[in-house]
């Protein structure tokens, strides 16, 4: 069924009883042409993808708990394509394209909003880097523009101009940037893909890899065997277990990153803003809550649950940039586990074992990835090999010292 | 009582309490407990424990959450309720404990009905219509209906009987035989509906007018008859009690569905924590009593106290029937309107839950998101059990199979200044570190940059001057006379011991063995990935004693470094590392006469090029004050770095100044360093380098030895870090020579209008040379080593394209003569 | 806020330590001798169990020693603590 107003309309009349369901959830078939590892938005996107572009409509999404319950639905939402490097500009804004036209594509609300993004910083130093990241957005083909002080005043009015600690010289601004509603995300896509014949297997956890001669061959799991031609992982904080089930050691390390929800005041946020002095970024959800989050608790953790010293670390930046948030009450909050990698680039490509694929290592970047990683890992599954976008995403670039450093900070998972 | 049991034992204990008054659950109630009013006696159990020096009483504080290692974060709200708080009092505390054990005793909730017109005013929980008559003596209205599927409910019937409130009767959706409840209410001439539900509210601008009651089918599932109307203008709702598990649940611990009671209780406890009372499902007050003494007399023994013996006091209180759960009740049978709201926040209604199932959405966390339920303040501590019960009722499963969404913190809302505390403003978010000349800066209105946590001088103007004019004439001054810098600001390490060498050889990637006392080296150290790291001089101060110094962001990045590897890898070498950054105050002079001043001011020092050649230290006497002079320099001109303890470094800086006016001494910021230093083409790790920066990509081949290993040389020949098309640092001079490329400017090979265009570099650091006359940069450009005369192009943000030649890095006095003169 | 517990000072707040990621991955005695996968293979790749993890902390607000912990990922349970060099206690046979 394809949503429109004239369906509403319809469905209000029968007094919503008549609404099918959004995906089916049928039984796991003995084999697929190809088995995505893990329900969440690069899962799903990767069958719809798959399904959509190049007719591989065999496929199976294996989810241990239930769809978009992992990162997918514990970020905040920033969706933008601001970066510097060769390796990452052109597949960031190739994910925003796709965002732009995300809802017609799946015909599924995700709230998509480009209210800007704005990256503030607060020394010279800073200001160089931001023109360097700015410039090479230009030359790349995306948006972005450098607001001094005067703009932003008009723009941010609630920042510290005056008394801070660090004051705020400017801003890069990408003005295509935004947020995006994290679950619809994920329910669109699975939608669109059980539509074009996909299974959505819920509850079905991968316990083993079958493995012949060098290649996969299936998948043990909670509800039985499933063999799979080809198999693609897409497990976020999850990857280095799954992986270490084909004997493969990964450049990651799973940490936590925790964020937060305010109870809904008025409209204050109306872009997306980051904080250049210290770990703080926020955003206003259509409820009023602020969305916001900071920093890695700095640990190896598989544990869904923050740490109460990230949080302090948090509040007290986010009142350096917005004294006036004091008064404002913090409700809930929670966190993720983010597969760090040791350049803060993911890694998207073939793995040494045939047949098995790896996406993964997204840092704390991978929301705003979704659509443009489950395009290049479907190419990826579909042709066995990367596409121009993901190339420098493959797995032995580590190795090679071809790594894709944004915030050049070295080996150090937990500082990306 | 568990608090009680606890203090006389001899524990130390806090109580902490959400509400303005200790008693909970009593303060609203007509119990009787020990023979008194149950207000009389907890009045008389928080006088009994705040006699104990080691408790800790903690009103209006709520334990908002239960983190990792058994530590509680208390939010206590200290001036909400004063009309006049003094002036300096804090609004609220956040209260970090570290628990050895922790007694939960948080009560249980009251949950709602879901019937139809649920959200009207005057429909209100039993528990809170009690509250309202016995803890404030106020009326929530004159004429009260009592809506319940429980016993509890019936002890709002006596105590709005006591307040002179009319009770219409008890509509309950039990069946007949319930319970000695029931009859007590009628023989108070309460009428009571034994197997009946409210099926709709009437209700005008000031509330509830009046409720139509209809008897119910046996399975409960419709209404068979209408049974009639009841005129009132309160309808006192319960649904049964939610124990409180959320901190156990943040704890660790997993609620388990408990079938007779209707709700989740406790699971197993992961940490050093338990649960007594309503928030552990047991709703007799004198076990209640009983059990909490149980639960601190476990507590204690668990961290080694002998509890006490606490005698808990009787209550009055009944054994109570078992409930009815019954999660959606049916509305009026003939006319069906009206909405039944699950979470009143979000006004999320059984049909939204209904419809949610049937579309899919069969995960309570599914549910949760999609239809908005517990998502508000109370983050659904009303009506999260009731949903969940929906759901599993839509989808033919039992609540418990459905399972609970995630209890997280904070339990209820905290505001980001309780919990940023003090370190908020421009004062205390981040400290502030000054050199011990920061007020001679201040005086001479010095403009100021942030480098890290340090306030460093950027330039100095004079009235009337702008940043360009002051680093111009700082930089002239400096080239043709002499200059001041405060440098205090490098990082300094101390590294002593017998292996203090071989340290240094393994850190640097340049050879330290040979470095003779007396005598300084620059070195390079880069990360194991191979990439630069940090730099900086260090010197030899005596045989087994270094000096090192640091960027001055990377001071305590490098201690840590070194330390790191000596205790974690080469726990073999015998080094000690000390951090003297503060120790030292630092003054460096600069230009052709520093040498004629300094000799004006020091004793005991030969400063003749002979005894004292460029990179080479003495100690002696300046102004009088103890100092090491080391002769090294960033600007490429004569350079001396005076080094005194840190609280003499205002004097002497005084005293070079008064000392330096023949000469026209000239006070130089961080802006004319860069100048300076680019000039020469010294790179500055972290503006020239960016982390992917190899020794090598800097043309400084010829510091890395090749002989020995160091850190991160392996990394050096991997394919791709030995690639030759890397980007390399080389010098820019723009076509038109007074235009200054912005740094983090582009690098393109020529014009293009279409997107994307490849890049080849960027611009690291430019500025224009007021010594030179014409602007000058830093690149890192492919290949640009192969490049030398070539042409790049910078298009601008604004969309200008300039045109630069590409040089070598060093644009002034490439054969080092002054520096060494 | 984790406790941990130096082994020189006792049990102090996580907030005076910093954590230096897995533990027992030795520096090549020869890096020169070993290939880019070899090299790259110490320098990136990591165990990262869910589960009990040996890692390295510092506690760098106290007395700067680094020391190792065996904790668990999931639940931040620490079960043991030892001294840089010290034989694993899973290994030790005791």
């Amino acid at each position: 069924m394809k949503h429109s107003a004239l369906q509403i309309f319809r469905q209000a009349w029968s007094s919503h009883r008549k609404w099918p369901r959004t995906w089916s959830s049928p039984e796991p078939k003995p084999a697929y042409d190809v088995v995505i590892v893990g329900g969440g938005g690069h899962g799903l996107a990767t069958a719809f993808y798959l399904a959509s572009e190049h007719g591989i409509r065999n496929v199976a999404v294996l989810e241990k708990g239930w769809i978009g319950g992992g990162n997918t639905g514990r970020n905040t939402t920033i969706v933008r394509s601001n970066y510097l490097l060769d390796g990452n500009e052109p597949f960031y804004e190739w994910s925003l394209k796709l965002w732009e036209g995300l809802e017609q594509s799946l015909n599924y609300n995700v709230m998509m909003s480009q209210r800007g993004v704005i990256n503030l910083f607060h020394s010279d130093s800073q200001r160089d880097g931001f023109i360097r990241r700015g410039n090479a957005m230009l030359m790349h083909g995306a948006d972005a523009k450098l607001m001094d002080r005067d703009e932003l005043e008009k723009v941010l009015p609630y920042l510290d101009f005056d008394n801070a600690r660090f004051p705020v010289l400017g801003g890069l601004c990408q003005p295509r940037g935004g947020t995006a509603r994290h679950d619809a995300v994920a329910w669109g896509f699975a939608r669109a893909a059980d539509q074009l014949g996909v299974d959505i297997i819920q509850n079905c956890e991968v316990t083993g890899m079958r493995i012949k001669d060098g290649a996969i061959d299936g998948l043990d799991t909670t509800r039985g065997f499933i063999g799979a031609g080809k198999v693609g992982l897409a497990v976020a904080g999850n990857s280095s277990r799954l992986a270490s089930m084909a004997g493969l050691r990964l450049p990651l390390e799973s940490h936590v990153l925790q964020a937060f929800v305010s109870e809904s005041i008025k409209p204050l946020v109306d872009t997306v803003v980051t904080f250049g002095a210290g770990h703080f970024y926020v955003s206003q959800s259509d409820k009023g809550g602020l969305v916001f989050g900071g920093d890695l608790d700095g640990y190896n953790s598989y544990a869904q649950r923050g740490n109460l010293p990230t949080a302090e670390h948090i509040m007290e930046s986010g009142m350096a940039m917005m004294p006036c948030l004091g008064r404002v009450r913090v409700v809930r909050h929670w966190g993720g586990v983010m597969d760090m990698t040791m350049d803060g680039s993911p890694i998207i490509g073939l793995t040494p074992v045939t047949g098995l694929y790896l996406n993964g290592g997204w840092c704390y970047g991978g929301f705003k990835a979704t659509p443009g990683s489950g395009w290049v890992f479907a190419y990826t599954l579909a042709r066995g090999e990367p596409h121009r976008l993901n190339a420098a995403y493959r797995l032995d670039r580590f190795s090679a010292g071809r790594i894709i450093d944004e915030k050049g900070v070295g080996p150090q998972p937990n500082l990306h | 009582m568990a608090a009680l049991t606890a203090a006389r034992s001899g524990a130390r204990v806090i109580v902490a309490d959400e509400q303005s008054e200790f008693g909970g659950g009593l303060l609203g109630t007509g119990i009787e407990v020990g023979g008194m009013v149950a207000r009389k006696w907890v009045q008389k159990m928080v006088e009994a424990l705040a006699k104990w020096p080691e408790v800790m009483m903690l009103s209006r504080s709520t334990v908002t959450g239960y983190h990792d290692h058994n530590f509680l974060v208390i939010n206590e709200r200290r001036t909400h309720h004063l009309s006049n708080p003094a002036s300096l009092m804090s609004r609220e505390r956040m209260w970090r404990v570290r628990a050895k054990q922790v007694v939960l005793a948080t009560g249980a909730i009251e949950r709602p009905l879901v019937f139809t017109d649920n959200d009207r005013p005057g429909v209100m929980l039993a528990s809170a219509v009690s509250v309202y008559m016995k803890r404030y003596a106020a009326v929530p209205g004159r004429s009260l209906v009592v809506f319940t599927n429980n016993d509890s409910a019936y002890r709002v019937v006596h105590d709005a009987i006591d307040a002179g409130v009319v009770v219409k009767g008890v509509v309950d959706l039990r069946d007949d035989g319930v319970s000695a409840a029931a009859d007590a209410a009628r023989c108070a001439g309460v009428p009571v509906y034994l197997g009946h539900a409210v099926t709709a509210v009437k209700s005008n601008f000031r509330g509830v007018k009046r409720i139509n009651i209809g008897r119910l089918s046996a399975d409960g599932r419709s209404v068979v008859a209408h049974k009639g109307a009841i005129e009132c203008d309160v309808l006192a709702m319960s649904g049964g009690w939610n124990p409180t598990v959320h901190l156990h649940a943040q704890s660790g611990g997993r609620p388990v569905f408990d079938e007779t009671n209707a709700c989740f209780f406790p699971g197993v406890s992961v940490q050093a924590e338990r649960s007594t009372g309503a928030c552990a499902g047991e709703f007799d007050l004198s076990l209640c009593l009983v059990r909490a003494v149980e639960a601190a007399s476990e507590a204690l023994r668990q961290v080694g106290i002998d509890p006490v013996t606490v005698d808990t006091p009787g209550t009055a209180q009944h054994s109570e029937a078992p409930l009815r759960a019954l999660w959606s009740i049916p509305g009026d049978p003939v006319m069906p309107r009206g909405k039944k709201f699950v979470d009143y926040q979000n006004d999320t209604t059984e049909a939204d839950i209904r419809l949610a199932a049937r579309e899919g959405y069969r995960s309570i966390e599914h549910v949760k998101r999609y239809t908005a339920l517990g998502f508000g303040t109370d983050q659904g501590k009303l009506g999260n059990v009731n949903g969940m019960a929906i759901l599993a009722d839509a989808l033919g499963q039992s609540p418990g199979a459905i399972g609970t969404t995630t209890y997280r913190p904070n339990y209820t809302p905290v505001t980001f200044g309780a919990i940023a505390g003090r370190a908020v403003g421009e004062v205390l978010f981040d400290p502030i570190r000054r050199t011990p000349m920061h007020e001679w800066h201040v005086e001479k209105g010095a403009a100021f940059e942030d480098v890290g946590q340090w306030k460093r001088p950027w330039y100095y103007p004079l009235p009337g001057e702008d940043r360009e004019k002051a680093v111009s004439r700082e930089c002239l001054a400096t080239r043709q006379s002499v200059g001041i810098l405060d440098a205090s600001t490098l990082g300094k390490i101390e590294i002593t011991g017998r292996d203090a060498a071989e340290l240094l050889d393994r850190i640097y990637t340049n050879a330290w063995k040979s470095l003779s006392v007396g005598r300084c080296r620059y070195g390079l150290m880069l990360g194991e990935d191979g990439m630069v790291m940090d730099d900086g001089v260090t010197s030899r101060l005596s045989e087994h004693r270094y000096l090192m110094t640091t960027t001055t962001g990377g001071a305590a990045h490098v201690l840590n470094w070194l330390e790191r590897w000596l205790q974690t890898e080469w726990p073999e070498l015998e080094v000690f590392l000390t951090s003297v950054t503060d120790r030292w105050s630092v003054t460096s002079i600069a230009g052709p006469k520093s040498r004629e001043l300094l000799e004006s001011l020091s004793e005991g020092i030969d400063l003749s090029p002979e005894t004292l050649p460029f990179m080479s230290f003495c100690e002696g006497h300046v102004a009088g004050i103890a100092a090491r002079v080391f002769r090294i320099s960033f600007s490429g001109e004569v350079a001396y770095e005076i080094n005194v303890s840190a609280d003499q470094g205002l004097s002497l800086w005084r005293t070079v100044m008064e000392a330096g006016k023949p000469f026209g001494i000239t006070p130089y910021g961080t802006d004319a360093m860069h100048v300076l230093r680019a000039e020469k083409g010294y790179v500055i790790v972290g503006q020239d380098t960016d982390g992917s920066v190899t020794p090598i990509d800097l043309g400084m081949d010829w510091i890395v030895s090749k002989k020995k290993d160091f850190i991160g040389k392996r990394s050096l020949s991997r394919a791709d870090t030995a690639r030759a098309n890397r980007k390399q640092l080389v010098g820019l001079k723009t076509e038109n020579s007074t235009v200054v490329l912005p740094e983090g400017a582009q690098l393109v090979n020529g014009f293009s209008s279409s997107r994307p265009v490849p890049m080849v570099g960027h611009v690291t650091s430019s500025y224009f040379s007021a010594t030179l006359g014409y602007s000058i940069a830093l690149a890192l450009i492919k290949g640009g080593r192969a490049r030398l005369g070539g042409t790049v192009y910078a298009p601008l943000l604004d969309g200008q394209l300039i045109k630069a030649t590409i040089t070598e890095p060093v644009f002034y006095d490439s054969d080092n003569v002054r520096q060494r003169d | 806020m984790l406790e941990i517990e130096c082994p020189w000072c006792g049990a102090c707040d996580q907030s005076e330590f910093s954590y230096g990621g897995e533990a027992h991955i030795a520096r090549p005695k020869t890096p020169a001798d070993l290939s880019d996968q070899e090299w790259g293979d110490y320098l990136f790749n990591r165990e990262n169990p869910k589960g009990w993890h040996r890692e390295q902390w510092c506690h760098t607000a106290g007395c700067r020693r680094w020391f190792n912990a065996v904790r668990d990922t999931v639940t931040c349970r620490i079960k043991a603590y030892y001294r840089m060099g010290a034989v694993p206690p899973e290994e030790d046979g005791r």
